[in-house]
């Protein structure tokens, strides 16, 4: 199914019509649309592109659900931070934005409220060879209906310079931390230092950090909810930030989302963690200094440590119906339109892949190997775990989040106002706090 | 409707309705339901349940709302004290009869009218770890070797956003304590200069008691405003680096909005009543006027 083309889909539409037409049950049950209610209007939150190709494709493929079905669709842009407080507010007062695009675990603190989208996911996962589990993980919470539709995920990956990785003495990047760490240091002797988010960044803090501790074993939590970061493995992921600190540019404390994109593109950082945003915004650079710099530079998944498995958190999106909607079928129907590949892959083109797909067809979309450069970011979704891993996703896991306990925990032993031992002690007890119910 | 219309009072009261009602809907509304899920545990899309003093228990065992109120102690006082002193000698210069006196009156409202956002947009590319104007130009004057890390160490980054929200705050002591100023009869320097007063013996005995009452209107408003401080900290830092820069108020945002738990958000909002309404209460009783400044005799 990785290889599926048009022509294929319609004639697997048309044999699903036809098994349907023959009255095998499970079949006549697959709906392949949902018809708009009459006079439909649909109101669209999302978060605000971080590329702009993003944004001019979404709306482009907004147009033409409008054309085909009538149906009007106002989309509202937030940056994607702001999305969560009115997404809260929406769900908590009952009225607001239909369909609402959102990060994380956010489905997961008001699952009552939002529209059951079993049938939707279960169209698409057939049609497009199924989703990746973590998808189930976020957005069907015991295996039971869909609360929300999965969009993707901005995956993360390391961003580096190849000249300064060369010069360090490395002609490719590392697999596992223990390389990784001795790269860091051998950029760090030639003055290149690294830089990753150590403040309250909601994205890059977040994402780094827990790839560090789940890389050794440690978790904030176990299968039942327990709270288990005060372990040795913690400990040991810790002393491993502190020594990877000693190689970082100084500021990274205080280092909110932006920093290290701007910090990369003035060439004052050799490695961090990000977006695919930062080759696109040298690639598109007016600056011919910058644009320059795209030739130079290179991603790679986060090595893997010594649980010996990728360990990555991304930025999961998701799609989410609320209940007051009064057209549940329009926002089906937009949001299986916009899923469709007609629609999905141009859209994941456009942003050269800003979004991974969280729908295993896809991987086959040309984007991720016309540049070899984009590859790394394809199979985020593939490899990544979920916020709250390895315990249930809701209130805790979202205050655990909201609150940077692992990011606090993580900056709090590499700058060395604390010992690894007492990060890990005060973030046991923060966490506690939160899973005591 | 006659004797309606004729009692004097009846129509008072009808008269005060839409402000009452715009003020029950707007101020006490909001603050009892603040009050309300405090009590709570309120989650968002959840209506919460009464838990009496359970968020507020929780609170006080918790170490980072402990370091926040210290945070906020600490940012209140520092910075109130320096723009009172800032803003007191920026209201006696303006005071004298400078040349272009409206017009330097008006550049020095500046900071206030920017919108807070915004100013600390700015602060943030002042005090950024790599880009740093500050830092630039110490760097190319030879001055320092190395960038300042203006928010990256916990107390220089305390330091920093002080100075920040001083930058934003002076303008409207100075102004406020300008009016003040102005207010006082010159009759009274007059008569302190016959008495051969010196230039100190004139403020210490004629200008700071006059100033008192202004004074404690404006200091009173400063430190509501500085306690409750949040744009300029949640562009600057989030709180950070280590959370020695979340104040109560940001706190307070974070656990209740991107963390879902209303209650606990609103109780933290909460225990920072007692604080406010104690430095309302000091200035109220404090530095109210004295009958000797409306020409009365000491009592």
């Amino acid at each position: 199914m990785s290889n599926i083309k048009r022509r294929d889909f319609l004639k697997i539409s048309a044999g699903l019509a036809a098994g349907a037409a023959g009255g095998v049950p499970l079949l006549a049950q697959a709906q392949t649309a949902w018809k708009p209610e009459k006079g439909a209007k649909l109101r669209v939150l999302r978060w605000k592109r971080f590329v702009a190709g993003d944004e001019d494709q979404y709306m482009k493929n907004v147009a033409a659900f409008t054309k085909k079905t009538g149906v009007e669709v106002r989309v509202d842009n937030e940056s994607w931070e702001d999305v969560r407080p009115k997404a809260a507010v929406a769900a908590n007062v009952g009225s607001g934005p239909d369909i609402i695009l959102s990060t994380f675990d956010d489905a997961n603190l008001y699952p009552e409220k939002l529209l059951d989208v079993t049938d939707l996911a279960d169209y698409l996962g057939k049609k497009y060879g199924g989703w990746y589990d973590v998808c189930r993980q976020y957005l069907q919470p015991g295996g039971k209906r869909w609360i929300g539709l999965p969009l993707g995920c901005a995956g993360n990956a390391f961003v580096y310079r190849i000249s300064q990785m060369k010069e360090a003495g490395f002609d490719s990047f590392p697999r596992d931390t223990a390389g990784f760490l001795k790269l860091a240091k051998a950029l760090k002797a030639k003055n290149h230092p690294l830089g990753f988010a150590l403040g309250n960044a909601t994205g890059d803090g977040n994402t780094w950090t827990h790839w560090l501790l789940w890389s050794f074993g440690g978790k904030l939590v176990d299968d039942k909810n327990n709270v288990v970061v005060e372990s040795p493995q913690t400990i040991q992921a810790l002393e491993y930030a502190k020594e990877l600190y000693q190689t970082f540019v100084p500021g990274t404390l205080a280092w909110l989302d932006p920093n290290n994109n701007k910090a990369f593109l003035d060439d004052q950082i050799s490695i961090t963690e990000n977006g695919i945003s930062i080759y696109y915004a040298a690639k598109n650079s007016q600056d011919p200094k910058i644009k320059a710099m795209a030739a130079d530079i290179g991603h790679a998944n986060l090595p893997i440590g010594p649980v010996g498995r990728p360990t990555e958190l991304h930025l999961f999106f998701n799609q989410m119906i609320f209940k007051y909607t009064k057209y549940p079928n329009a926002a089906k129907e937009y949001l299986r339109f916009m899923m469709e590949k007609e629609q999905y892959e141009p859209w994941q083109q456009a942003s050269i892949g800003y979004v991974t797909h969280p729908l295993k067809a896809y991987e086959s979309n040309p984007i991720w190997t016309v540049d070899p450069k984009h590859t790394p970011y394809r199979d985020c979704m593939k490899i990544m775990l979920p916020n709250g891993y390895s315990g249930k996703l809701g209130y805790a896991s979202a205050q655990c989040m909201a609150d940077f306990i692992v990011v606090n925990m993580v900056a709090e032993a590499a700058s060395g106002s604390k010992t690894p031992k007492e990060a890990a002690e005060r973030a046991q007890k923060r966490a506690e706090r939160y899973y005591k119910v | 409707m006659r004797p309606f219309l004729d009692n004097r009072n009846a129509l008072g009261l009808a008269f005060m309705l839409p402000a009452a009602a715009l003020l029950l809907v707007f101020l006490t509304y909001p603050l009892g339901l603040g009050l309300w899920l405090g009590f709570t545990d309120a989650r968002i899309g959840r209506p919460g349940h009464w838990i009496g003093i359970d968020n507020f228990e929780s609170l006080f065992g918790d170490s980072l709302a402990r370091l926040s109120l210290f945070n906020t102690l600490f940012y209140t006082v520092i910075a109130s004290v320096v723009k009172f002193a800032l803003g007191l000698w920026l209201a006696l210069l303006l005071n004298r009869h400078l040349p272009f006196k409206a017009f330097l009156r008006a550049i020095v409202l500046l900071p206030f009218i920017v919108p807070t956002a915004l100013s600390a947009i700015a602060f943030w590319w002042i005090y950024d770890a790599q880009f740093s104007v500050v830092s630039w130009l110490l760097v190319k004057m030879g001055l320092i070797d190395t960038y300042i890390d203006f928010l990256g160490e916990p107390w220089m980054a305390r330091f920093s956003t002080i100075a920040a929200n001083v930058w934003r705050g002076v303008p409207f002591v100075a102004i406020c304590l300008l009016a003040g100023l102005q207010t006082i009869s010159p009759t009274l320097y007059e008569a302190a200069a016959l008495d051969g007063a010196t230039e100190w013996q004139k403020f210490r005995h004629v200008t700071l008691p006059m100033l008192t009452p202004i004074i404690a209107v404006v200091m009173t408003f400063s430190v509501l405003f500085t306690f409750t401080d949040f744009q300029l900290i949640y562009v600057l830092t989030r709180g950070g680096p280590l959370n020695a820069t979340h104040l109560m108020a940001t706190l307070s945002f974070q656990r209740a909005i991107p963390g879902g738990n209303l209650g606990e958000g609103a109780a933290l909002a909460m225990a920072m009543a007692p604080f406010l309404l104690a430095a309302i209460l000091f200035s109220y009783f404090g530095l109210q006027r004295r009958a000797w400044q409306q020409g009365g005799g000491d009592k």
